[in-house]
């Protein structure tokens, strides 16, 4: 009997083979991890957002039930170690260097934000760590603090950090100002509108955590944690902070329970445990409650912003022109520079042919949490700002919404298209993925459903966002030259076993993605191997050569290639071995998906064959090859990826409440090729759900004195199902030209293009109350404000 | 949490003698008590744990009456066919508490005991003029609720049952918190021949009697009744979700809509 077995390759919507792991509860994360002797910390944090630091008194704490040290910021300078490091550096129009004001593992001297860590308790128990943390006194003096940008701009406003005037970080641009503004002063219209992009915090599912290790016989450290990017990680906190070499030091992030670009960045508790468990010569592990998830994991967004748009007589683009405001918060987190400017600036020209931009951005400190890289990272903010602009544009020249966009699209014949903000794309199709997504959505038949809707008493609105996103960060020559203190490319290695099974090792990290899954199929498609038979290893120093990680939806496009690339060894030296072996010479010797064949002939060998005569080299070219079937390969992009298309959302008002219900939302993107249509749609809808949580529901909220109080789930909205709407999910494909799948990226476009989707549907359905701005997130009680105060004013 | 010491009495009258120390405190499904520990915002030395005692369980009809019960969950009340039959308005409001978890963990005393401004039962208690049994005495519901998490109950005195008279029409309304799912303001009115009661939770800071609305409803059981009504914010809660004037309109739209639900 010869039964085929079933597709498994490029395009197949295969099951993901981790969920059988974490179905059954066979998943381990970091705080999964117990090691004998081991001790648990707990991080005593500040409970003021600015004061000085008096004196710390550890005396009492010390002392109590099994407690074994008690550390303050005053021991880690005692040690020399470094503060937490910043990767990137942005410079100021006048060309000077960002300030960029230390930041210490355990604050010394000041606090700066409600949950700084000021020192940490260590014991044989959590709870006792933490009782001995209760029990440590700090003598603060609570200094006046700037909870807002507004107040950290202020004359007179405290200085968050000595040295840096007026707490700003940097003052930046991009684009040609004489220039716009002369595009400006010969515009037929100019459209103007002021923009807040809501402070998001992340919640992960997993909250962070950390578990350090020393071997007194080695003199190697080992870090679990929870971390999109071990190996950098193991980078900066090794050479920056704790100055251990690479080869004493291995990180190791397993199982994580979800990111969204806030497990990216090196954070103080990994350093902590790491450089107590080499004093104390025992394992150190802290696991972060959910409170301290919410004041202490790096927050997103949080921009505000002045957009004025310039357009001809035809609703033809002439101009764009944006000033932004950035919350840093306390300190620099990793990545938080590049956010507000070269991942937010770059987009501005979206899908339009925009021909001169100017935006500058001010990025400034304030006594809240860092902020830092969110799911979509500056490109949410700059897609909401260009289509919430479009539509009022629409609004106040009278053009069609849909029309406006069409007019000013990027050609699909002039592909690559340089825009004036840097970034060259390289492939699209924003006629193919709108045109699809009007009829999914219909569109047409919307008044239909909203005379309906308005029988019951509800109001109905349709919003579109044609949106596009730079990612599959990214080519390092260019990210250098923008600041970058690292390179962005990454490895693969491929090792095929003897008896034929093979195991990827990735510098991407999974968590969530269903890389385990994904990256087997490229396997699968390429070398014939079924999935089951292929093992995806990520996550570990010590196992996979080097790795940049996962983040700006880089993993398929940058590590994936990485992977073809080193597969492309493979086959290579495959053909050598399979000449030698079938007395052919090489340049005769074909490959397809597991069999080498010489051309033209029936004479074949499979991929086992070539395996075993590589590392049982009886028959074998040894002269002139070596043994072994296992290639690594480093793969650095020649450009970003530009994923994009057409989200439309639909909602529905109740007016005497002012809640919003989504009741539609239909997505079609282009990601590039497909590899696995059923994980694609999933981190769509992920995505989305994150979008719509940004548009109706999430905000992060400080009181005056910079006390958090969106502190926890009862008064921070997540989203839940039943604030989600049946999600439609679509792609149109136009390959990426400039990497070996044609792939661009899946994991932000939902995050990225769906808030002002819903923002504009939500103004729509508004019309009759002359609403022209509307931040996010829409609660019932703004929507309410906005419907109270429209009825008032037509009553007067 | 910190460490304290558990009991688990078997009568009502054990449970009293170990809660006249003032630093232990009563459990019974400990959805707000057991946050509370972990957050180490409450520190008892003793938990006094209440799902030992048969006499303070089950759901009976009494006469005119159902009587619940203090540890009865809200899943049971939700799906009693009695309470149902009886007083569709109190099943309804049962099914609606919290989620899954919190019904089948969440009690009656408990709840009407801690009297959380958000909470869902003191609206039904005091909407349809319920008498709360205590270990030592009857409480009308009007002279229960006393202010924010504050009862008429001394400190070594439990709730034991509430007894909820059948009453001809209720009904029920509210609008949620969009984070924590509490009640931001809720309505829940019944009519019992002439006599109708408006009683108000979430938006303030305490369960309270809309007399405008009960005195109008007892003239004219309609919206109409309703319509020139208006709630005053003063005294009303105010956060980041929402405004007491957000609230006062709320309780406006919530009536209407209890009224409604009644029938």
């Amino acid at each position: 009997m010869n039964v085929a077995a079933p597709f498994e390759g490029i395009g197949a919507s295969v099951r993901r083979k981790e969920d059988f792991r974490f179905l059954q509860g066979r998943g381990a994360y970091t705080d999964d991890f117990n090691r004998q002797g081991q001790l648990h910390a707990w991080i005593l944090r500040s409970p003021h957002a600015h004061a000085r630091i008096k004196g710390v008194d550890t005396a009492a704490a010390a002392k109590m039930p099994g407690v074994v040290a008690v550390y303050t910021g005053a021991d880690m300078a005692r040690d020399n170690l470094g503060g937490l490091p910043c990767g990137w550096q942005i410079h100021n129009k006048d060309g000077s260097p960002m300030a960029e004001p230390p930041h210490p593992v355990l604050a010394h001297e000041k606090v700066r934000h409600v949950g700084d860590p000021v020192a940490v308790a260590i014991a044989a128990t959590r709870e006792q760590a933490r009782d001995a943390a209760e029990a440590i006194a700090v003598d603060y003096e609570v200094l006046q603090a700037a909870a807002t940008m507004a107040d950290a701009q202020k004359p007179g406003a405290p200085a968050i950090h000595d040295g840096v005037a007026g707490n700003l970080c940097y003052d930046w641009h991009i684009g040609d100002k004489a220039v716009v503004d002369a595009a400006f002063a010969g515009a037929a219209k100019v459209v103007s509108l002021d923009l807040v992009n809501n402070r998001l915090i992340p919640n992960a599912m997993e909250p962070r955590a950390a578990l350090g290790e020393f071997d007194r016989t080695t003199g190697e450290y080992t870090l679990h944690t929870t971390s999109q990017n071990p190996h950098v990680i193991r980078l900066l906190m090794g050479a920056n902070v704790l100055h251990i070499p690479e080869s004493k030091l291995r990180v190791v992030a397993p199982d994580v329970g979800g990111g969204f670009g806030s497990k990216i960045y090196h954070y103080a508790e990994e350093a902590i445990v790491t450089w107590s468990a080499g004093k104390l010569g025992r394992p150190v592990k802290w696991t972060a409650d959910r409170s301290e998830s919410f004041m202490s994991d790096a927050h997103g967004r949080d921009h505000v912003s002045k957009a004025e748009l310039a357009l001809d007589a035809n609703g033809k683009i002439l101009g764009l022109r944006v000033h932004t405001q950035a919350n840093m918060g306390a300190y620099l987190s990793t990545f938080a520079p590049c956010v507000p400017t070269y991942l937010y600036a770059t987009l501005l020209a979206g899908v339009y042919t925009t021909p001169v931009i100017y935006c500058e951005v001010k990025a400034v400190f304030t006594n809240t949490v860092p902020v830092d890289a969110y799911r979509g990272a500056g490109r949410p903010e700059a897609t909401f700002l260009l289509e919430r602009l479009m539509d009022v544009a629409a609004q106040e020249t009278g053009i069609d919404r849909v029309d406006l966009r069409r007019r000013n699209f990027i050609p699909t014949d002039a592909f690559p298209y340089q825009t004036p903000v840097a970034l060259q794309y390289d492939s699209g199709n924003y006629h193919a993925t709108l045109d699809q997504a009007l009829v999914a959505s219909d569109w047409a038949g919307f008044e239909a459903r909203r005379a309906e809707s308005e029988k019951r008493g509800k109001l109905r609105g349709i919003g579109i966002s044609t949106y596009l996103e730079a990612c599959g960060i990214a080519p390092s020559a260019v990210v250098g030259s923008l600041g970058a203190r690292a390179g962005l490319y990454e490895v693969g290695t491929i090792r095929v076993h003897p008896t034929g099974s093979v195991t990827v090792l990735t510098g991407a990290h999974s968590h969530g993605q269903g890389h385990e899954t994904t990256f087997a199929q490229l396997v699968a498609d390429k070398l014939g191997v079924p999935i089951a038979q292929v093992d995806v290893v990520h996550g570990d120093t010590a196992k996979v050569p080097f790795g940049m990680g996962t983040y700006g939806s880089r993993s398929l496009a940058v590590g994936g290639s990485a992977m073809m690339k080193a597969m492309d060894k493979i086959i290579a030296k495959g053909k050598r071995i399979a000449a030698h072996l079938m007395e052919a010479s090489v340049d005769d010797i074909e490959f397809e998906r597991g069999t080498f064949r010489v051309a033209g002939t029936d004479k074949t060998k499979a991929l086992v064959d070539i395996s075993v005569a590589a590392y049982v080299p009886h028959n074998y070219p040894i002269e002139e090859l070596e043994p072994g079937l296992d290639e690594t390969a480093f793969y650095d992009p020649k450009n970003f990826t530009y994923p994009g298309g057409c989200h439309i959302a639909e909602v529905e008002i109740d007016p005497d409440t002012g809640k919003v219900s989504m009741v539609n939302f239909t997505a079609v993107d282009d990601v590039g090729r497909v590899i696995n249509p059923m994980i694609v749609e999933g981190q769509v809808q992920g995505g989305i759900a994150q979008g719509i949580g940004q548009a109706l529901l999430e905000t992060c909220v400080y009181d005056a004195n910079g006390q958090l109080l969106s502190g926890s789930m009862m008064d921070y909205t997540m989203p839940r199902a039943d604030d989600l709407a049946p999600v439609s999910v679509a792609t149109h494909t136009t390959l990426c030209t400039h990497n070996p799948l044609g792939v661009k990226g899946c994991g932000e476009v939902g995050a990225i293009g769906s808030p002002p989707a819903v923002i504009n549907a939500v103004v729509d359905a508004l019309r009759d109350y002359g609403v022209r701005s509307l931040d996010m997130p829409a609660t019932p009680s703004k929507i309410w404000r906005i419907i109270n105060g429209g009825r008032r004013m037509a009553a007067e | 949490m910190y460490d304290f010491a558990y009991h688990k009495p078997a009568s009502v009258a054990d449970a009293v003698k170990l809660l006249a120390d003032p630093d232990t405190k009563a459990i019974s499904g400990g959805h707000t008590l057991l946050p509370a520990l972990k957050h180490r915002l409450n520190r008892p030395s003793a938990l006094v744990d209440l799902s030992g005692i048969a006499e303070m369980k089950g759901i009976r009809r009494q006469g005119n009456a159902i009587v619940v019960g203090a540890l009865t969950r809200h899943v049971e009340v939700a799906t009693n066919a009695e309470v149902a039959a009886a007083i569709p308005a109190l099943a309804y409001m049962a099914g609606h508490i919290g989620d899954v978890q919190v019904r089948n963990r969440g009690t009656i005393g408990g709840s009407v005991s801690n009297n959380d401004p958000a909470a869902d039962y003191p609206a039904a208690v005091l909407g349809l003029g319920a008498t709360v049994h205590t270990s030592k005495r009857k409480i009308a519901a009007d002279d229960f609720f006393l202010g924010m998490f504050t009862t008429a109950l001394e400190a070594d005195e439990i709730l034991v049952a509430v007894e909820f008279p059948i009453v001809d029409k209720a009904g029920y309304a509210k609008m949620k918190n969009p984070a924590s799912r509490y009640v931001m303001a809720g309505v829940f009115v019944s009519k019992a021949g002439g006599a109708v009661r408006v009683a108000v939770n979430g938006a303030g800071p305490c369960v309270f009697r809309q007399a405008d609305m009960e005195k109008a409803l007892a003239a004219n059981w309609s919206a109409d009744a309703l319509a020139g009504i208006s709630q005053s914010p003063d005294g009303l809660n105010a956060d980041i979700h929402g405004s007491a004037e957000y609230r006062a309109h709320l309780v406006g739209v919530m009536a209407k809509r209890a009224l409604a639900a009644a029938g």
